[in-house]
């Protein structure tokens, strides 16, 4: 059977984010009701018009039963599927399917996590693998480490080009008011930071913050009540491939490449056709790894690719314009942020660091150890009519 | 016979009596890390436990830095012989010395009074 989306059919009407950086003495819930309410309120909507509830927190298995009596709602559908970062472009995927088949009338899909404030690192409440744990791996550092080890050995990436992305991510940072990291980041400076994890020092690695983020969905025919400039979801997909890197097939080919041209083809776009690309940078080989893996470039090019500026702001194609995971937030996951960031650049809304004319935009998850990979093509009114 | 396979504790108990062990399908001849009670994707449970060659070669590396005096340590994919990968460490060099490609062999070190599986440049 063909693969069927309900392209277009539903749109982000409210993207909002709250608390990046350091939030102290919030809980993970109060993070991310104030995103929600923010969304919300752009949409011009309260928490009990939603009916839909997507919500993942790192702390709480039962998420969505806590936020839904948090809010004081009673949501006809709840969703708290966990592929790590990726989860909120597939809890997107799966709202749009139940908002087309009207299982429900407004989706919300929130995360919130204060994990810097309260821990000081990355809290993960895996289990530990018995055939990794014995080795000390630094999780999930060396296993990203030894993805750009891989690169680096088959396809001649160099350090340098890993540092492009950085300082990329940084410029962008320079232009967000809300980034974490705003100081300027020069190329001597990036190489001559300490290694942590080769060939990664802590500069080719996410931010560990605090950070919420909420997005609302509609059904497509009530968007522009809600919101001048929608962010309709025209494709929606996801691939997994392991769990642990020791079974990922190929350290330099991440699932993302079934995930986009699968939503690609629903969104009936090529790659040359997309405006902008929120990825998910847990760390600097991610942008690279995923701009091949889109089609954006060859396999194997996208250190040359992002070589020379090409996506910091004034390149050739705009790249995790917020600054990313590395410069502006990564509180735990990620993977809402890029669904934000992608539709206030369609929306037109993100100020010194707006594009001009986004109609297209990908927002890229990924989750685990490039474990699970997930992409949304998010488009403005002008593309509706395509395909 | 799957349910009197215990994958962990029978690979531990190998471990322990001195012999690197892997599961080899009947159904296939395909060798399977790391243990379980099935076959991946064909989901036959006609395993059996075979000696490993213990020989691989090195398919990714890095060097986990410690602040000094404490040592930084090697982490490295290995994929064996047999076809499947494992991670573990190539000991016998410096961490930074170990080289994707690199010919490795594997030997059984005890370390926090546990058998560990690790490898040495050939």
């Amino acid at each position: 059977m063909r693969e069927a989306f309900p392209r277009g059919q539903t749109a982000i009407v409210g993207a909002a984010t709250f608390g990046i950086g350091a939030a102290p003495d919030f809980s993970n819930f109060d993070l991310a009701t104030h995103a929600s309410l923010k969304a919300l309120a752009m949409a011009g909507l309260s928490p009990r018009d939603v009916d839909g509830l997507f919500v993942i927190v790192m702390d709480e298995t039962l998420s969505t039963l806590n936020f839904a009596e948090y809010l004081g709602i009673q949501p006809r559908f709840t969703d708290n599927s966990r592929t790590g970062g990726s989860s909120f472009q597939i809890q997107a995927s799966v709202a749009a399917l139940m908002l087309a088949t009207g299982h429900c009338d407004v989706a919300l899909i929130a995360y919130g996590s204060n994990q810097r404030s309260s821990a000081g690192k990355l809290v993960s409440t895996s289990r530990p693998s018995p055939w990794e744990t014995p080795y000390r791996p630094m999780r999930p550092i060396s296993s990203y480490a030894m993805a750009a080890a891989r690169h680096m050995h088959q396809y001649g990436t160099t350090k340098e080009q890993l540092g492009e992305v950085a300082i990329a991510a940084r410029k962008w940072a320079q232009l967000n008011p809300e980034a974490t990291l705003r100081e300027d980041l020069t190329l001597e400076s990036y190489m001559a930071a300490r290694m942590i994890c080769d060939p990664f020092s802590a500069r080719d690695c996410c931010l560990v913050s605090d950070g919420a983020a909420a997005v609302v969905m509609v059904r497509a025919d009530r968007a522009s009540n809600h919101c001048k400039k929608p962010a309709y979801l025209l494709g929606a997909a996801a691939e997994t491939t392991h769990r642990e890197i020791a079974s990922m097939p190929d350290l330099t080919v991440t699932g993302t490449v079934g995930a986009a041209r699968r939503a690609f083809a629903q969104a009936g776009v090529s790659p040359a056709d997309i405006d902008i690309v929120e990825l998910y940078d847990a760390f600097t080989i991610n942008t690279i790894l995923f701009l091949e893996d889109m089609g954006i470039c060859a396999k194997g090019e996208g250190g040359q690719f992002v070589a020379g500026g090409a996506i910091a702001p004034g390149g050739k194609l705009p790249v995790n314009t917020n600054g990313g995971g590395l410069s502006c937030v990564h509180p735990g996951m990620y993977g809402l942020f890029t669904m934000v960031e992608a539709s206030q650049q369609i929306m037109g809304i993100c100020g010194a660091r707006q594009q001009p004319d986004v109609q297209l935009a990908v927002s890229h998850g990924n989750g685990g150890e490039l474990s699970s990979e997930a992409v949304l093509v998010l488009g403005s009114a002008e593309t509706l009519s395509e395909a | 016979m799957s349910d009197t396979l215990h994958p962990e504790k029978d690979f531990a108990a190998y471990l322990a009596a001195g012999r690197f062990m892997l599961q080899r399908s009947r159904a296939t001849g395909r060798y399977i890390f790391y243990p379980r009670v099935a076959e991946p994707g064909t989901g036959s449970t006609a395993l059996e436990w075979v000696e490993a060659s213990g020989s691989g070669t090195v398919y990714s590396t890095t060097v986990i830095r410690q602040k000094p005096p404490t040592p930084s340590y090697n982490l490295a994919l290995v994929d064996l012989a047999e076809g499947p990968r494992m991670m573990s460490r190539v000991e016998g060099i410096p961490p930074e010395q170990v080289r994707i490609g690199m010919s490795v062999s594997a030997k059984i070190i005890r370390e926090n009074d546990v058998p560990l599986l690790v490898f040495e440049p050939i």
